[in-house]
């Protein structure tokens, strides 16, 4: 029996549900040299701003254990030199494009999707209001329901036409089911979940804290419980909402736990700072995974650690 | 971008001690041929099961193609932190995940010229096939290695054997002149006409050589050094600020646009913050 590996987010087919997550592709261009960007379901972009952007100073990384911390800031071109360079290459490529936005105020987002709601060869809209490396922890859109909501109405009234949104949330809330909900109610048509964790690591021997900006974001492995809970609690509460999660997957059978919590894609990031070709790697493990549980199609296995055993 | 750069499996031939160091060697096949001087290497470490997610990236030693056709990647490996550690425990047999070469290479000028290589702790280690090339190209090759200590120079015999003169400078005095790289660079510069400044080092040292070949009008080409999690151009985390040929100055990525790079060009800034006239700040 041959498995149905494809995926689709709110009306957007992919051939297989493996993404590279925002901001840890690069352009896709440095990885399209260990392996086709055809080969992923998605190549999901740095998260664009209206403007150039030269992220945060260094040093902007730890390493902790089973994990990362970043303060990368959002560095990127700004949305014209995007428009121009990134784009167009991603489409000769062939890429499938979910194309990451990132904003300061309600009207950035508004004017991206503006900028974008044109543009062709484009699969879905990944809303970032997480990003924890902001000046000001106030400005996390999605650390608070009502202005989560509000970047996602102004993305949702700009858009138009049928381009999916998905809206990108933060394990740092008392209750991420809330947030959910309220920005599903705001227009989002699917959520990714999970962003990074606000960190901090302090150097013992200088006895200060390691990074420029004394916290960070963290990713890897160390977080992927967190990601398994928040994608279990909100596909509980919303089960009809598709769901990028992430968080920490190295390998299919990290992939297939978060599947089984409920998310009908999944996106690879830190992993692939240690290995280049991971997302392909993740794909082929999760891929024999599903086929060996006996699945005959990827669909059937999303949320299926919410069953009730008789 | 370095177009050859692959991932492979590679197994260690030999890891022997010297000084503070280990050499190390590894089977790397064809890739060999494709290594230039200045380009690096990232390598797993810590194993499968390891809590260490991110690859070490070394500056590659030197890289010869054997006559049975097996590529010999060398590499010089500071045990310090947990991750070169055990790195440097793994014994002949064994196989680390590796990828090469990556990162730009020293510019071999075409017209023999006077070079000086400057080397600072096992930043001397891509110097030596520099050296080598650049003898092959008729050039004077003089070298300054530095260290804090007479144990941490890393100037293997061969090495020695490359170079027209070899001067060394410790913090503490232990070996040759007591201070440091920068100390004895004017006067090395003079006495030697120096055309061309190729250095791999700490930062700080790396600045240090800037400011005096500035003054003296002199090419730098140096080797930096930012904390790295890829090294392959995705995780945006080992930039510096630096002056492009548009004349922006743009948080460049290191592992791709460097190591090597142009010390004139680069804004050399202890502040921990971003500094003025940059891109996008």
């Amino acid at each position: 029996m041959t498995l149905n590996f494809s995926t689709s987010l709110a009306g957007a087919f992919f051939p297989n549900p493996i993404f590279t997550a925002s901001g840890c592709a690069g352009s896709g261009k440095e990885l399209s040299q260990f392996f086709p960007l055809t080969s992923l379901g998605a190549v999901v972009t740095k998260s664009i701003m209206i403007k150039p952007r030269s992220g945060r100073a260094t040093p902007r990384m730890a390493e902790t254990p089973s994990g990362m911390l970043n303060s990368i800031g959002l560095q990127g071109p700004g949305i014209d030199i995007f428009l121009e360079n990134d784009i167009p290459w991603l489409r000769e490529q062939g890429a499938r494009i979910i194309v990451s936005i990132a904003g300061e105020s309600v009207d950035d987002y508004a004017v991206l999707a503006r900028r974008l709601r044109s543009v062709p060869g484009i699969s879905a809209l990944e809303v970032n209001i997480s990003c924890p490396n902001v000046e000001n922890r106030g400005q996390v859109f999605a650390c608070n329901p009502v202005t989560a909501a509000e970047a996602i109405t102004a993305v949702r009234r700009n858009i138009g036409g049928e381009l999916p949104i998905i809206a990108k949330l933060s394990p740092d809330v008392t209750d991420i089911t809330e947030i959910a909900q309220s920005v599903v109610a705001a227009g989002a048509d699917g959520l990714a979940l999970i962003n990074t964790l606000l960190g901090m690591v302090i150097d013992t021997n200088s006895m200060l804290p390691r990074l420029s900006q004394k916290t960070g974001g963290l990713s890897g492995p160390a977080i992927r419980p967190v990601a398994v809970r928040a994608i279990y609690q909100v596909h509980a509460a919303l089960p009809h909402i598709p769901i990028v999660g992430m968080g920490g997957v190295a390998s299919g059978r990290d992939a297939f736990e978060l599947v089984l919590a409920g998310a009908r894609a999944i996106s690879v990031g830190t992993a692939t700072f240690g290995n280049p070709s991971a997302v392909i790697k993740v794909r082929d493990e999760l891929e024999e995974i599903c086929t060996m549980r006996g699945f005959s199609s990827f669909s059937d296995a999303v949320g299926f650690a919410h069953r009730v055993e008789s | 971008m370095n177009s050859r750069a692959t991932q492979i499996s590679a197994e260690v031939l030999s890891n022997k001690r010297v000084g503070s160091y280990n050499h190390m060697v590894f089977a790397v096949d064809g890739l060999a041929a494709h290594c230039k001087p200045g380009n690096f290497v990232a390598i797993s470490v810590g194993g499968p099961t390891s809590s260490m997610i991110l690859r070490r990236a070394f500056a590659i030693y030197r890289a010869t193609m054997r006559s049975d056709g097996i590529g010999l990647l060398e590499l010089v490996v500071a045990p310090m932190g947990s991750g070169s550690k055990w790195l440097a425990s793994q014994q002949p047999g064994d196989f680390v995940d590796l990828i090469a070469p990556l990162g730009t290479a020293f510019g071999i000028p075409k017209d023999p010229v006077n070079a000086l290589l400057i080397g600072g702790g096992y930043g001397s280690a891509p110097l030596f096939a520099l050296a080598e090339t650049l003898k092959q190209r008729g050039c004077r090759v003089d070298m300054v290695l530095g260290a804090s200590t007479a144990g941490k120079i890393y100037a293997p015999l061969e090495g020695k054997r490359s170079v027209n003169s070899l001067t060394i400078t410790t913090d503490d005095g232990s070996a040759g002149t007591t201070g440091r790289v920068s100390d004895v660079l004017p006067e090395l510069i003079k006495e030697h006409e120096v055309d061309v400044i190729y250095s791999c080092g700490p930062m700080a040292m790396l600045e240090a050589i800037t400011k005096i070949s500035q003054t003296f009008g002199v090419v730098h080409q140096c080797s930096v050094e930012e904390s790295m999690a890829c090294g392959i151009g995705v995780c945006m985390t080992c930039v510096l600020p630096v002056e492009g040929d548009d004349g922006l100055i743009r948080m460049t990525r290191t592992c791709i646009d460097g190591p090597v790079m142009d010390g004139n060009k680069v804004l050399w800034t202890h502040s921990r913050e971003i500094p003025d006239g940059v891109w996008g700040k």
